[in-house]
């Protein structure tokens, strides 16, 4: 490609209508970025906020976020969960500074204004002024009402045991977001059973936040990047594999089977397959189906724009994204398991994590990929990427040898981003 | 049950807490799982996870094998950024002494290097460890990292 005269293009430059070819300055203007939180983490969107198993009791909260704002989801003494944003109505401070506990109210430390669970103003110190001397003093305005002046309430979706939470009153239903295809692998993993916490890793990755939904929308990396997947055949493009997309190509779904390990002609002749290496403790790989799976070993779920549902073989996670900026996200695991495993299951669960999180022995290096296409993208705006594997079209299709998941993806980044 | 300590055992306690900052600073990786005994616990966690009660840790190896398998991917199969690390590890102190095994705890800063780049803090906590007297020496039957740090800078590849 010829280099251009402008290094630093104001304007991101698609090089047709199509979306094989993604500009670099996508991943690095923040007025882009500003745009993309605008349009897709606090609006039409809904956003992952947690589990309901994060907050079981009345009083319970968490404190996360949607897009770069704070959040806190509570269950309030009904049961019911409501998420409410960390703005004291009064002064604006951010007054929750505990990440998750147990409250019967809040209360903003600076004036101490009080909130119930759900977000309603209910305590103004000095409302009616002091009296001294047979005077009144200060005091609110006559026309002020509590009820004008509660936390920014967020509408609120719950499935499965999971939390969605979204800025936009007019937001489409969560069924209806996800749309039916992508809804039937959110139930297959969330299908009602209690979850169980078992923990959270979490790491800042230096790299735009789409990178992180692009990695999991990519299933031509981890057969080549990962060398236990394709050593040990739990990912490869050989697999028996399908993938799927809602009808606006926003979500997706990688599902794969795992297939033999070992060699094979086209797939292993790649330097990450190591045909001798054997482990020292297998049971880092002790693999036992579970009846829920009803065939695939691992499905990728990405839900645009802020979480990546984690089925692979027995560990399941969510993988918040929470972006700080053009160039950085904060990425949250929350491995979990369900209220019938068995002490073996939460242990095969717990050793089968470390094969990812940002230690593990798949999923560290694709922080690091990411961490350095950013850099590249920052000192080389005017040009782009090429996601051309398979095509240039959008398209489901019954194997992984292609990268249309992201071409749906920025067709539907296109849409929402070049409408006026 | 005790915690006074001769001053040969402190010695060599000290020594193997040296000798272990010294191995995991070296970049020769195969000298890490040699600190362990044969049905070891090495542990990364996060100390949110550990004080809540979460079983989850960022690693959870059970064996030397495990450790082995560890060392393999570092040098073989995890693709990342080459850095230099360097630990700086508090003196142990002593929580208690059994028949054979010491239960001890030191904090603990590592700083990564990489290329071209500056100095930075990357993971800051403290070792809970049960050392175990053996015939070639103390060496840990457990080893647990519990770091403060709340966000790990994109990776953490090589043993702390």
């Amino acid at each position: 490609m010829s280099e251009t005269s402008t290094v630093f293009p104001r304007e991101a430059h698609w090089e047709s209508d199509g979306t094989s070819r993604i500009p670099f300055l996508t991943y690095t203007s923040d007025e882009l970025y500003k745009r993309e939180l605008e349009r897709f983490f606090y609006k039409n969107h809904w956003c992952y906020v947690g589990l309901e198993a994060e907050v079981p009791n009345p009083g319970d909260f968490k404190r996360t976020v949607v897009g770069e704002r704070s959040v806190i989801m509570t269950r309030d003494a009904e049961g019911g969960i409501s998420v409410v944003e960390n703005v004291c109505a009064h002064r604006g401070m951010r007054f929750c500074r505990e990440r998750h506990g147990n409250r019967k109210e809040f209360v903003c430390p600076y004036h101490q204004w009080s909130y119930t669970l759900k977000g309603d103003l209910q305590g103004v110190p000095f409302r009616r002024g002091v009296k001294q001397d047979g005077q009144v003093h200060g005091g609110m305005p006559a026309d002020f009402k509590t009820s004008d002046h509660g936390l920014t309430k967020l509408k609120v979706a719950t499935r499965g045991g999971v939390v969605f939470a979204s800025f936009d009153p007019d937001v489409e239903s969560l069924e209806d977001f996800l749309g039916p295809t992508i809804l039937g692998y959110f139930d297959r993993l969330f299908n009602g059973r209690k979850l169980k916490i078992l923990g959270y890793n979490r790491q800042r990755i230096p790299g735009n936040w789409k990178l992180m939904q692009e990695n999991i929308k990519d299933p031509y990396h981890p057969g080549l990047l990962h060398t236990w997947f394709v050593t040990f055949g739990l990912w490869r493009a050989d697999n028996k594999s399908q993938l799927r997309m809602d009808e606006k190509h926003r979500h997706a779904a990688m599902i794969s089977t795992r297939g033999t390990a070992g060699k094979s002609d086209q797939v292993t002749q790649v330097s990450s397959f190591k045909e001798s290496m054997q482990l020292n403790d297998p049971s880092f790989l002790d693999i036992v189906p579970e009846p829920w799976w009803g065939g695939p070993t691992a499905v990728m779920t990405t839900i645009f724009p802020s979480v990546i549902l984690q089925q692979q073989v027995n560990s399941v996670s969510t993988r918040h994204i929470q972006p700080n900026g053009h160039g950085s996200f904060d990425f949250v695991w929350t491995h979990f398991g369900f209220e019938d495993d068995s002490d073996e299951m939460t242990q095969r669960r717990l050793r089968q994590a470390n094969l990812f999180g940002p230690a593990g022995f798949v999923s560290a290096d694709d922080g690091e990929v990411i961490e350095f296409s950013q850099q590249a993208f920052e000192s080389k705006p005017f040009h782009r990427t090429l996601a051309e594997l398979g095509g240039r079209e959008v398209e489901d299709t019954e194997h992984m040898v292609t990268e249309t998941l992201i071409r749906g993806m920025y067709r539907y980044w296109r849409d929402v981003m070049e409408a006026e | 049950m005790s915690t006074n300590i001769n001053f040969e055992d402190w010695l060599a306690l000290t020594q193997l807490y040296a000798d272990y900052a010294s191995a995991v600073d070296s970049g020769n990786w195969d000298l890490w799982p040699e600190f362990f005994t044969e049905q070891c616990v090495y542990r990364l966690q996060p100390r949110e996870n550990h004080e809540r009660g979460f079983p989850l840790a960022t690693l959870s190896f059970t064996s030397k094998g495990m450790l082995k398998d560890r060392v393999y991917g570092i040098k073989e199969t995890l693709f990342h950024d080459p850095y230099y690390q360097r630990h700086i590890v508090g003196a142990p102190v002593v929580r208690s002494i059994e028949a054979g095994s010491f239960k001890c705890e030191a904090n603990y800063a590592v700083f990564r290097t990489k290329l071209s780049e500056t100095s930075t803090v990357f993971n800051v906590g403290r070792y809970i460890d049960t050392v175990a007297r053996t015939p070639d020496g103390l060496k840990f039957a457990s080893r647990e990292c519990i770091y403060d740090s709340e966000m790990i800078p994109n990776s953490i590849i090589y043993p702390i």
